[in-house]
């Protein structure tokens, strides 16, 4: 028995007088009693305007639902049901936990008053009852002490509690329908492990159904029963989860699943999306072998690398964070060392030490013999060029008000490359051909670009300087898993090219062990282990190591 | 196509916005008006006492007020007061009929477009005159306050530190002085009148709120990526902070900028009323309003009336300019 069906939904955006965008075209599915049917596709697909659309939730203003379009829940027809009558269905028998839990939760009030809100609202409890309820709930999804946690304010909760906390209000009345929004995306790896747990368990606890919406498939794989996969709005295939990885029938689903960095094999180059949709399978590729032989001259070496920031407490006392304590590791010449670690390990203020962009507490980087941190501003200048960095965000990382030539050219204006602004932009046009762009793209603006265009920019803007060592910050993190192909293709193309060095910082383990020849393992500010990649996933000497790869999620697969 | 920049962007957005783009019309026109002003187009006769004393607008007719006030200058007639006529009357009448090269009562107009003050200058054109003086106060004042603000505030905000608390402490003792207080202490310091004067009072005491907002901003884009990035390929602290954050919080100056604009010139009003604005030689809206106070009582309302119609029309087409372009120019693109 379906417990949600979707039927032939379209939606459009109304974005000015004269455009449209259609999120969704017609797209079809089920959900069934008690089971879970996860949305999975990539930014732009119309899974989040999806689920908006089931919980009535679209903007009113410029967002308009198809004719045709029926969503009938339990039989009823929720495009049609009055305001008040959604109202009472949202919340007590359908639900919905966001991506985000730092601003989802209101940050004014207490975590006790916004969980029982709910229930006031819903189930018309008060007064101890009401309490004692909220109590419950807190403890259900694995808060400890929850009966003092009812009283602090989202702050002072971890990511993952406020999570747990978000999930503590969806499921306050027992509904039958949970919807998850990429619930598990903005958390670690070993967080996002414990968040699928409970959502499997509570799932199962109270026979809920559960809409799963996320791009990743690897999570799917962990807890779908039946998976649709969309693109550009439509459905390109829906099959129970145990088909769909066994056997995707659809060229769409294979690059998808192609396009991860597989954990047992390493291959040249990684398949992207266009390899499949034009013939239809990737194409097969010769291995590539990775480590140090324990040979390769040193480029870079940090010893006792340490950096504290210190808040103010009251009048006199101050705070001090460590935020990395003692790192000491070496990056081989044309070699890569990959960094991992959760949030708060440390791995980015290492880059930015490394970097220079932030003042070392202690230690010293030893750059060609010469200690980088001892040296003021100006002598830094040279090396300065040599040693490079591309972040995360590719959004917020490019000037908005600068021309991708002004970008491209002012590295080279500073260092005094190039003899006039003809031949800087002659080389500019030429770097962007090399990471993959149009030369036209010179006179537009950083926001006419996707992200991972804009992340080639970055990479390009870096390259501009000819590094020896390019620091890359989460650079593939925020990108859609077949965008952060290409980049990983990209990358290791430029590195057999000039011959650069990297140090490679994620979150993501399996990047990680495709990208890396050495993997740096930290954990709050301290490096807790390095060693190669094949001997580090096999055996993994650490105990921290040893969780962080148990939490990576595919056991499925 | 390649019209893609952020500012064109804005401009696409504002041209949407009728009335911002009608008041920007005004605006145009107001500032079209002051250059045709400053050129000597237009009413650089204002000082020629072309009508009769408080000649009434045309469009009331020369009778209307006329009998009252011929009353109220018989009245004052200080040769009526004690029954003696003034003896050095005559001669002051030859002396006023040589400088003028006309005689004082001889082809005077009774009706003025906009009536006549005191004098009987045309109260018209002292208008469009006051336009010149107010508006170019309010642009000048304005620009000063707003360059001191953004410079002080991306200082505070880039440097932090001692820096910051400095100009910090600069800002809290501006700001703990009442506003009119401490105009009227620096134009008693000054006590200089004239055009110059207020624009350095106006443009030295108001640069405050400008330098919080900037400050702010410099805060939030200093450790933005882009600036990082700017860094990283070796950009000096200067370059960062004109060249990287300045265009990107230049929004937020524009609009404080004009509206400034607004503030200084009601702030001028205000001291020339109070007697510490412009000079006796130059007319501003200011010191028509400070004129119309006593013709009031005598019931002749039209320089009030004149001086306040043409302020509230630039006012107003201002802050709605301001307004539309705040809309335009949030910096929310993605």
């Amino acid at each position: 028995m379906n417990l949600l069906e979707v039927r032939d939904l379209s939606i459009r955006f109304r974005i000015d007088e004269s455009t449209t965008l259609d999120a969704v075209k017609g797209i079809s599915f089920d959900v069934p009693v008690r089971s879970t049917v996860a949305l999975v596709g990539e930014s732009g697909s119309g899974k989040s305007v999806t689920a908006l659309s089931v919980m009535g939730l679209l903007p009113p203003e410029n967002a308009s639902v198809g004719p045709a379009s029926r969503i009938l829940y339990r039989g009823r027809d929720l495009l049609t049901v009055g305001r008040s009558e959604m109202q009472k269905l949202r919340g007590a028998e359908i639900a919905m936990i966001f991506q985000e839990p730092m601003s989802s939760l209101n940050p004014v009030f207490t975590v006790g008053f916004q969980i029982g809100e709910v229930l006031r609202k819903h189930l018309g409890l008060s007064g101890r009852a009401l309490r004692e309820r909220a109590i419950e709930l807190l403890n259900e999804v694995g808060i400890p002490e929850p009966r003092q946690r009812l009283d602090v304010y989202p702050h002072q909760l971890s990511g993952g509690q406020q999570q747990r906390v978000m999930i503590a209000m969806a499921i306050a009345c027992e509904p039958k329908l949970l919807i998850a929004d990429e619930p598990t995306t903005a958390l670690d790896v070993t967080v996002q492990r414990q968040i699928m747990d409970l959502l499997a368990g509570l799932q199962e606890r109270h026979e809920m159904a559960m809409l799963f919406i996320t791009h990743d498939l690897a999570l799917v794989s962990e807890i779908a029963d039946h998976v649709v996969v969309m693109r550009d709005g439509e459905i390109r295939e829906q099959a129970p989860s145990s088909q769909l990885f066994r056997d995707p029938r659809d060229a769409y689903t294979r690059a998808l699943l192609a396009c991860r960095p597989p954990r047992d094999r390493r291959p040249r180059r990684l398949p992207v999306i266009d390899d499949f949709m034009k013939e239809g399978r990737g194409p097969t590729m010769e291995q590539r072998s990775r480590g140090l032989r324990g040979d390769e001259p040193a480029l870079l070496e940090a010893r006792g690398l340490a950096k504290s920031f210190y808040f103010r407490e009251g009048f006199f006392r101050q705070r001090e964070l460590k935020a990395v304590k003692g790192a000491s590791f070496r990056i081989a010449k044309g070699k890569t060392l990959g960094v991992v670690g959760e949030s708060g390990s440390g791995k980015t203020t290492v880059a930015l030490l490394v970097a220079r962009l932030h003042q070392a507490s202690a230690g010293e980087v030893r750059f060609e013999g010469r200690d980088l941190l001892a040296i003021d501003a100006r002598e830094a200048m040279p090396y300065k060029r040599r040693i490079q960095i591309v972040f995360q965000n590719p959004y917020a990382s490019l000037n908005p008000r600068f021309t991708v030539a002004q970008i491209l050219t002012e590295p080279m204006l500073i260092h005094g490359i190039g003899a006039d602004d003809g031949e800087r932009r002659a080389m500019a046009g030429e770097l962007l051909r090399k990471v993959g762009l149009a030369p036209e793209s010179l006179e537009k603006y950083p926001h006419e670009f996707s992200g991972g265009q804009r992340q080639r920019i970055a990479i390009a803007r870096a390259l501009t300087l000819r590094p020896e060592l390019l620091i890359c910050d989460e650079s593939v993190s925020a990108l859609d898993v077949s965008v952060q192909a290409q980049l990983l293709n990209l990358l290791q193309d430029l590195q057999d090219e000039y011959a650069m060095s990297y140090l490679f910082i994620s979150h993501d383990l399996a990047v990680v062990r495709y990208m890396a020849d050495e993997v740096m393992v930290m954990k709050d500010g301290e490096v807790v282990e390095i060693a190669g990649p094949d001997e580090l996933y096999a055996n993994p000497k650490h105990p921290y190591t040893r969780l962080l790869l148990s939490s990576i999620p595919g056991r499925v697969q | 196509m390649r019209e893609s920049s952020v500012w064109a962007l804005a401009w696409r957005r504002f041209r949407r916005d009728r009335l911002g783009f009608f008041s920007l019309i005004v605006v145009l026109a107001y500032v079209a008006l002051v250059l045709a002003v400053a050129a000597g187009w237009l009413a650089r006769d204002w000082q020629q006492e072309t009508g009769v004393s408080f000649a009434p607008p045309t469009f009331l007719g020369a009778e209307a007020g006329a009998s009252e006030s011929i009353k109220i200058l018989e009245a004052a007639q200080p040769a009526s007061d004690y029954g003696i006529p003034d003896p050095l009357g005559p001669d002051l009448a030859e002396i006023a009929k040589v400088l003028t090269g006309a005689s004082p009562n001889e082809a005077r107009a009774l009706t003025l477009p906009l009536g006549a003050d005191k004098w009987g200058r045309d109260v018209l054109k002292k208008a469009v005159k006051g336009t010149e003086t107010s508006l170019f106060i309010g642009l000048a004042a304005a620009a000063v306050a707003t360059f001191l603000g953004t410079l002080f505030g991306a200082l505070a905000g880039y440097r932090g530190g001692r820096v910051d608390d400095s100009f910090n402490w600069l800002y809290s003792v501006l700001t703990s002085i009442p506003y009119l207080l401490l105009v009227l202490a620096v134009a008693a310091v000054i006590n200089q009148k004239g055009v110059l004067t207020v624009i350095l009072i106006l443009g030295l005491t108001g640069w405050t709120g400008i330098f919080r907002l900037v400050r702010a901003e410099y805060m939030k884009h200093k450790v933005r990526e882009y600036v990082l990035a700017a860094d990283a390929i070796g950009a000096s602290n200067a370059r960062r902070m004109f060249v990287h954050i300045l265009p990107n919080v230049s929004h937020v100056v524009l609009v404080q900028l004009s509206l400034h604009v607004v503030l200084f010139i009601k702030s001028e009003v205000i001291l020339t009323f109070l007697g510490f604005g412009v000079g006796v030689d130059t007319v501003s809206w200011g010191s028509m309003l400070a004129e119309a106070g006593s013709e009031l009582l005598l019931g002749k309302w039209w320089q009030l009336t004149a001086a306040t119609v043409f302020m509230a029309l630039l006012v107003t087409a201002f802050s709605l300019f301001t307004d539309a372009m705040r809309d335009a120019l949030d910096p929310r693109l993605k």
